[in-house]
């Protein structure tokens, strides 16, 4: 096939089958794509979870080795972090940027398939060492040390799969970069006349904002990973102190990117629940232009407390002060979005539907995720909580019950527009109760056992956690189950069985994505449409 | 602006085909670094075939995704707003390209204003001087790490002072095919693309000397410590970056002798030149931070 031939016409007709998805310049489809990959990444990256809840259950080692116990944890979290929430949230821009905006497509359509289609093989090469390891293929084992890979763990000792984990990191990168690439022109030059910036639904906003943070800082984990491969392999020493460089000098550049990277899971949160609670209450966004600000805030802020996570590494104090004063101030900016739903909220005409369920729920346990975050910004005091069990509850009351949360929410508000029909009703309220109790019961206790010392990052410990250790186990087995209830609600979505969905699908729902028909037709816009 | 149409492209397989290129690229190349840099412990040899074979392929499939972005140009398909896109995408990108060079210059300032010191026992850490290496002395360049291996520091005032200046003339000559490209005077905008390219080529020649002398008489080698490590990486990426410029530069002087570009459609021409003087920009950054000071 030669696009060379294409006429000017590009009203050609939907193509089908296997080459539809495989070869697609469409913005939905490619959505789509992302947003199944997320699922399975979700589903799998939630499997190795399960192995360590099975291991944790109680004390002592009795299902698998520390060795593997270290993969799972590591795989966990790159699976989670760099294949179900970070593409889930792709899925998501790909599918309603253009179509809020008034755009026909994402502004570089072939670019934007090269950017799906990376990821899949990326993870091929993540995931197969994972499987290489559990059946025994010994070497190479899957990598075993943390998501955040810190050197020498990850240089001198790292398994022989950490050069193959390097290069699918670096396939990541260049996914991330293509699609955030695509994202900002996409808002910037494809607007809809009349879409002025400030007009714009905040779900654009934080995208446009959260794009940046990805340019930004996806090329400096490609440079982390590179300073660990030539260490690895051609004698730099980078972070070997024996040739003048510096262990810790790994940890500022991958917290330079961390640190704006847990934004980039967070920022298209705030942007789907800022779109969601005004619908529900029906009233019009508390403080719109606030919450661009705040949001803009927060973006350039997050390039200045990367050291919040290395306050135990022994910079000096000037640094230490620096880091924590930043880190306590952009918790400010966090807390105008977290004012400005609840002032939403504030005496509207409010009803429950699924996805305002969920965005109440974010709201809640975001914060409690914010103001745990709070306290380990507190540096004497995370001296004591670094690197326990209160650390892996704060991030996850902000990465679960917060980033995570906020995609169901976005799927139940928007698998309308995307399949024609309502999500089940029954299915969905078994899916959120049962998610809601169980993701509180998995990661409430890990408050205590943090703050009563218990280690991150160990297959065992001691007695007196066991109790606890116990009911977080049976609250994870519980919440990974639960999501199977999900998939059901999006297979039949996907198979069309529900209630037939209108344009307007909600009733105060407000934003050109409800001027098209449910299901949106494969093309929108090709005529962009005027914005009042 | 709102009655032209955009241009979506129809259905295309190069993305997934060069997918498939990068996904072998990968894995041959990590195989291909390991059995050849540790062949006790990773035997075989297949992982540079089959790095090779993916970087063809990928190559290939790039090559023929972008003829057919070019017919879709020649053949008047793409409208203005395309080109902004496209501009803006190439404007985002070398920003990316700017932030992974900034991950190598911070590497560079913490090591030379913190960890150096302070593996000499500046601030606090005079019990870290005392226990770990006593006799290691503080100093930029670091001509002798802890563990004692010793090199030589690269001047600034031969090679690369010249290379500085080959490259500052490099983007005057660019500057003027540029004029001449938007004022339609094609020889003129030949004569000086071409010396560019020329330019280029003439700057890797002289970065070559400059790496052979290093390794040969110096000792100063990747391997010398951080300070090797530093310099090569640096500026070893940089002469990537310049072989692509050259390449690319010499890729849109073909299309001009070809008569692709006009004054308004000239986006890859320009991609080009941006691309160029983003790197001449790195370089005069890595003269003074690396070479000078
Ligand atoms: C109010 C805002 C926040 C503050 C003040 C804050 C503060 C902190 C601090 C100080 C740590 C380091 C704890 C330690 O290792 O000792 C930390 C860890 C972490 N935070 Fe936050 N945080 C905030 C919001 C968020 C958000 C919104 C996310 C993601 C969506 C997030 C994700 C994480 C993750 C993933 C880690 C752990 C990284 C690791 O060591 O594996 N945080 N946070
Ligand atoms: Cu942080």
């Amino acid at each position: 096939m030669s696009t060379a031939a294409a006429h000017d016409d590009h009203h050609h007709h939907a193509p089908t089958g296997l080459k539809r998805w495989l070869f697609s310049t469409n913005h939905k489809d490619i959505g789509t794509l992302y947003l199944w990959f997320s699922f399975a990444m979700f589903l799998a990256g939630g499997l190795l979870a399960m192995v360590i809840r099975t291991e944790l259950l109680e004390p002592g080692m009795q299902f698998v080795d520390p060795e593997f116990f270290n993969q799972m944890t590591t795989v966990h979290g790159l699976a989670m972090v760099f294949g179900a929430v970070m593409p889930g949230f792709v899925g998501l821009a790909n599918w309603m940027i253009p179509l809020m905006i008034g755009a026909p497509d994402m502004a570089l359509p072939r670019m934007n398939n090269w950017s799906f289609w990376i990821l899949p093989f990326a993870f091929l090469i993540l995931l197969s060492s994972v499987f290489m390891s559990a059946f025994g293929a010994g070497n190479p084992a899957a990598p075993n040390f943390g998501w955040t890979f810190y050197a020498p763990l990850s240089t001198e000792y790292g398994p022989a799969s950490t050069d193959l984990f390097i290069l699918s990191v670096h396939m990541m990168g260049i996914s991330s970069i293509m699609g955030a690439i695509n994202v900002i022109v996409t808002v910037f030059n494809l607007r809809a006349p009349g879409m002025t910036l400030m007009k714009m639904p905040l779900f654009v906003w934080t995208w446009l904002i959260t794009a940046f943070l990805l340019i930004a800082v996806m090329p400096v984990l490609a440079g982390a990973v590179t300073m660990m491969l030539t260490d690895r392999h051609f004698g730099t020493s980078f972070f070997n102190a024996a040739g003048g460089g510096d262990p810790v000098l790994f940890q500022h550049v991958f917290w330079f990117f961390g640190h704006p990277e847990v934004y980039i899971m967070i920022l298209p949160a705030f942007g789907i629940i800022s779109a969601i609670i005004p619908t529900f209450a029906r009233k019009p966004l508390f403080g719109y232009a606030s919450m661009v600000y705040a949001t803009a805030s927060i973006a350039l802020l997050s390039f200045v407390v990367w050291a919040h996570h290395m306050f135990t590494v022994g910079m000096p104090l000037a640094g230490t002060l620096f880091f924590m004063y930043m880190t306590m101030l952009i918790s400010v900016p966090t807390g105008v979005k977290v004012f400005n739903w609840v002032a939403t909220m504030w005496r509207g005409s409010m009803t429950f539907e699924l996805p305002m369920k969920w965005a109440i729920a974010f709201v809640i346990l975001f914060t409690c995720g914010g103001l745990s975050g709070l306290m380990l910004a507190i540096t004497p005091v995370d001296f004591q909580y670094h690197d326990t069990y209160f650390v892996v509850a704060h991030f996850h009351y902000v990465l679960v019950s917060g980033a995570v949360f906020s995609m169901f929410a976005a799927a139940y508000y928007w698998l309308p527009k995307w399949s024609g029909v309502m999500p089940n009703k029954l299915l969905g309220e078994l899916h959120f109760w049962s998610s809601l109790i169980s993701v509180n019961l998995l990661f409430f206790p890990m408050h205590f056992v943090g703050l009563a010392g218990m280690p991150r990052r160990y297959a065992d410990y001691a007695l007196q956690f066991a109790d606890y250790n116990f009911w977080i186990s049976i609250g994870g087995f519980w919440f990974g189950l639960s999501q199977l209830l999900f998939l059901a609600v999006c297979v039949l979505c996907a198979m069309k069985k529900g209630e037939k969905a209108p344009a307007r699908s909600w009733e105060g729902a407000e934003g050109l994505e409800w001027e098209v028909p449910s299901p949106a037709p494969f093309h929108t816009y090709d005529t962009p449409p005027v914005v009042k | 602006m709102a009655t032209e149409k955009y241009y979506v492209p129809e259905s295309s397989p190069w993305p997934l085909a060069a997918s498939v290129g990068l996904f072998l690229t990968a894995v041959g190349g990590a195989n291909f670094i390991q059995q050849a840099t540790d062949p006790d412990t990773f035997q075989g040899s297949w992982g540079m075939p089959l790095f090779f074979v993916g970087l063809a392929t990928l190559l290939f499939i790039i090559a023929i995704w972008w003829r057919d972005t070019i017919k879709e140009s020649v053949g008047g398909l793409h409208s203005n707003q395309l080109g902004i896109s496209y501009r803006q995408g190439m404007l985002w990108f070398i920003f990316s390209e700017v932030m992974f060079f900034g991950a190598f210059f911070g590497a560079l300032f913490y090591t030379r204003w913190l960890i150096v010191p302070w593996l000499g026992g500046a601030g606090s850490n005079a019990m870290t001087h005392e226990l770990l290496w006593p006799s290691f002395q503080s100093m930029w360049p670091l001509v002798r790490t802890p563990d004692g291996t010793t090199t030589q520091a690269m001047g600034a005032w031969g090679l690369p002072a010249i290379n500085t200046a080959i490259l500052l003339t490099s983007s005057i000559t660019l500057t003027i095919a540029h004029h001449a490209l938007l004022e339609g005077k094609r020889g003129r905008l030949i004569a000086f693309q071409g010396i560019t390219v020329l330019l280029g080529i003439f700057f890797l020649g002289l970065q070559v000397e400059e790496y052979i002398h290093a390794y040969t008489e110096m000792g100063l080698r990747l391997d010398a410590g951080i300070y090797g490590s530093l310099f090569f990486m640096l500026t070893g990426f940089h002469g990537a970056h310049v072989t692509i410029g050259t390449l690319f530069l010499f890729v849109t002087l073909l299309r001009v002798i070809k008569g692709h570009f006009n004054e308004e459609n000239n986006f890859a021409w320009e991609a080009g030149a941006w691309y160029w003087h983003f790197v001449d920009v790195v370089w005069l950054f890595l003269f003074v931070v690396v070479y000078w000071l």
